[in-house]
């Protein structure tokens, strides 16, 4: 067996049984809530009698121990019979991939713009360290690490929304308009101020790490020779720094997918967007078990596959991996 | 000839002895000021008599005046004083959820280095495990487990926070177990104990130190995120995600000075902390600690 396929199976089965621990731990935790399923289906100031309480709890299996219904559960999933969700009365599975379908385009936007400005915006710095421009894209970075997410939502809503009235103050598309009447330029309209949110804040981290591994090249002994040769600039960064910081900036980047998931929760929430972060709360805030059980599965599952993705982008930016040397772990 | 080359070496050695030692210097006070801060800012919240930000309807909704620096509310709170109270909840919160975090990934890490074998594997599992779920996800899921609250947010942001730190804490320790340093002693016949005083702790501790510190704004960030979203504090407390939360309502309105400025202090705040830790990271590290 070659050591690039004995890494693949290493990874399937680290994949398959994190992502059996992850349902495990996800059905432990929305069980343990002090939520009464029953109450939560037939609504708290419900008049049913006994009788008919007990009937919905069997009919759901809700009268059975947490481990039968977790088997129950995962049967499902398996199957593609995710549940019925509480609050929307739609299979859950139809309800989670049409909100992740929408935020993907929210997400997948910002995921891009935020990789690529920010990928720029580090060399630029790291080339011109101590530079006035240097200097202002650094503070601006730090600033927005440091800035809630939600916040910054907010300011974005009262200034470009309310005060300049440019964008809509929400949703994905005018209110009250049948889907196949909404035109793609209204979409993007909506679209707009909640990926800008988002972009804005995934563009720091990526920026100072790419900003900082820049420098380190220029400093390192490489370099030194690079310039020695007669290298002009252009030419050093093309041969050595794009190759030198392109491996870490990939790892954050696909690595960042789950903070850009947690940051597309809080942006939806505030530009009331409907996509799978919206659902999240509302399922948390609701008690629908179903729907919260799984918009976790898919957050974890996008994780999973971002990482992937990135496992197999090293090979083919790296020639040293590609050649299966060795196998890269975490 | 040679001599010229070796005083100037030393005048160059000598110039950037007082330039570093400078460095130093103010890297002490910078932590001093921004510690100060900090403290200032939890002991004035956590001791402000409630009659400070308590409601008061005659004084509802003004936008920022000389009584009023950040306004009143649709409930008359003065904005000042409801912030930085709300960023004393905060900042106890963060330093609860930083210490429990940080305390765990310092076990976690130590064991998993020192033990090895299954035990590291069951570790590092641990710690892949709970990266895989986004963490705002996490913590949502967290809350909801014990239903919400102040218990639900306090739980949820100290127990989600320790698996990076871990992961460098047990690389820390790996590193010095195999260090050249260690072989040293070990060959002059030091015992375990020495070597983990000597060699251990002083490499480990400001690993730690820097660590937990730099959780705090990431926790406290967090805190607000999951009081914004419902999950947290209640939402009539002082709290900064409670009060932007309430502050959407009032946006179309033109209120605002209810969102601009308890999110400024809490930008203030996380900045302060990242400073703060990076700082005493320069003072601590064994690298640059000389310089």
């Amino acid at each position: 067996m070659s050591a690039q396929t004995k890494f693949i199976i290493k990874n399937v089965i680290r994949v398959v049984t994190l992502l059996f621990a992850v349902s495990v731990i996800t059905f432990a935790l929305a069980t343990m809530a002090p939520i009464d399923p029953v109450e939560a289906y037939a609504g708290s100031e419900n008049h049913l009698p006994q009788e008919q309480l007990d009937q919905i709890a069997a009919k759901w299996g809700w009268d059975q121990p947490p481990i039968q219904r977790y088997l129950n559960w995962i049967g499902g999933v398996l199957t593609g019979d995710w549940g019925i969700s509480v609050i929307y009365h739609r299979p859950v599975f139809d309800v989670v991939g049409e909100r992740f379908l929408t935020s993907l385009a929210l997400m997948g936007t910002a995921w891009i713009i935020s990789g690529v400005l920010g990928f720029g915006l580090g060399i630029l710095c790291g080339l011109r360290q101590n530079s006035w421009a240097d200097r202002i894209i650094k503070g601006f970075c730090l600033v927005l690490a440091a800035a809630p997410t939600f916040w910054l939502a907010l300011l974005a809503l009262m200034f470009f929304s309310v005060f300049l009235g440019w964008f809509p103050t929400g949703l994905a598309a005018p209110a009250g308009m049948r889907a196949e009447d909404v035109t793609l330029a209204m979409r993007l309209h909506h679209l707009f101020l909640p990926a800008l949110v988002l972009s804005v804040t995934g563009i720091a981290q990526i920026t100072l790490q790419t900003r900082e591994k820049t420098i380190e090249a220029r400093l390192s002994d490489y370099a030194l020779f690079a310039r020695a040769r007669g290298e002009t600039e252009r030419q050093f960064t093309r041969r050595h720094v794009l190759r030198n910081i392109a491996l870490p900036a990939i790892t954050l980047q696909f690595g960042s997918i789950s903070e850009i998931f947690g940051g597309s929760v809080l942006a939806e929430q505030v530009f009331s967007y409907p996509g799978i972060g919206n659902a999240a709360v509302a399922a948390a805030l609701r008690g629908d078990i179903p729907l919260l059980l799984g918009v976790a599965l898919v957050a974890a599952l996008f994780v999973f596959a971002g990482n992937m993705v990135a496992n197999i982008l090293y090979g083919v930016v790296d020639p040293r991996i590609r050649a299966g040397s060795e196998a890269i772990d975490g | 000839m040679a001599e010229l080359v070796a005083s100037r070496a030393a005048s160059r050695e000598a110039r950037k002895n007082v330039r570093t030692s400078n460095r130093r210097r103010r890297a002490i006070m910078l932590a001093i000021v921004l510690g100060v801060i900090l403290v200032a800012a939890l002991v004035a919240g956590l001791t402000m008599s409630p009659d400070l930000y308590a409601s008061d309807y005659s004084q509802k909704q003004q936008a920022p005046n000389a009584v009023h620096w950040f306004g009143t509310d649709f409930q008359g709170h003065d904005m000042f004083c409801f912030s930085i109270r709300g960023l004393a909840l905060s900042i106890v919160i963060g330093l609860l959820a930083s210490a429990v975090s940080g305390f765990v990934a310092l076990i976690l890490g130590s064991i998993s280095a020192i033990c090895g074998g299954w035990v590291d594997k069951v570790i590092l599992w641990l710690a892949d495990l709970f990266m895989s779920i986004p963490h705002m996800v996490m913590l949502l899921l967290i809350s909801f487990s014990v239903g919400g609250g102040t218990l639900g947010v306090v739980l949820a942001v100290a127990l989600t926070h320790w698996p990076s730190l871990t992961r460098v804490i047990r690389a820390e320790v790996l590193r010095i177990r195999t260090g050249e340093f260690v072989a040293a002693s070990r060959a002059m016949g030091k015992g375990n104990v020495w070597i983990a005083w000597h060699h251990v702790v002083p490499n480990v501790l400001p690993q730690f130190i820097v660590g937990t510190i730099l959780l705090f704004p990431h926790a406290i960030l967090h805190e607000s995120a999951l009081t914004f979203l419902g999950f947290g504090l209640p939402l009539d407390s002082p709290a900064i995600g409670a009060i932007l939360s309430s502050s959407m309502k009032y946006l179309a309105t033109g209120a605002w000075w209810l969102a601009v400025f308890p999110g400024l202090m809490m930008v203030a705040i996380v900045l302060l902390t990242f400073t703060l830790g990076d700082d005493i990271k320069q003072l601590t590290d064994p690298h640059t600690v000389q310089e």
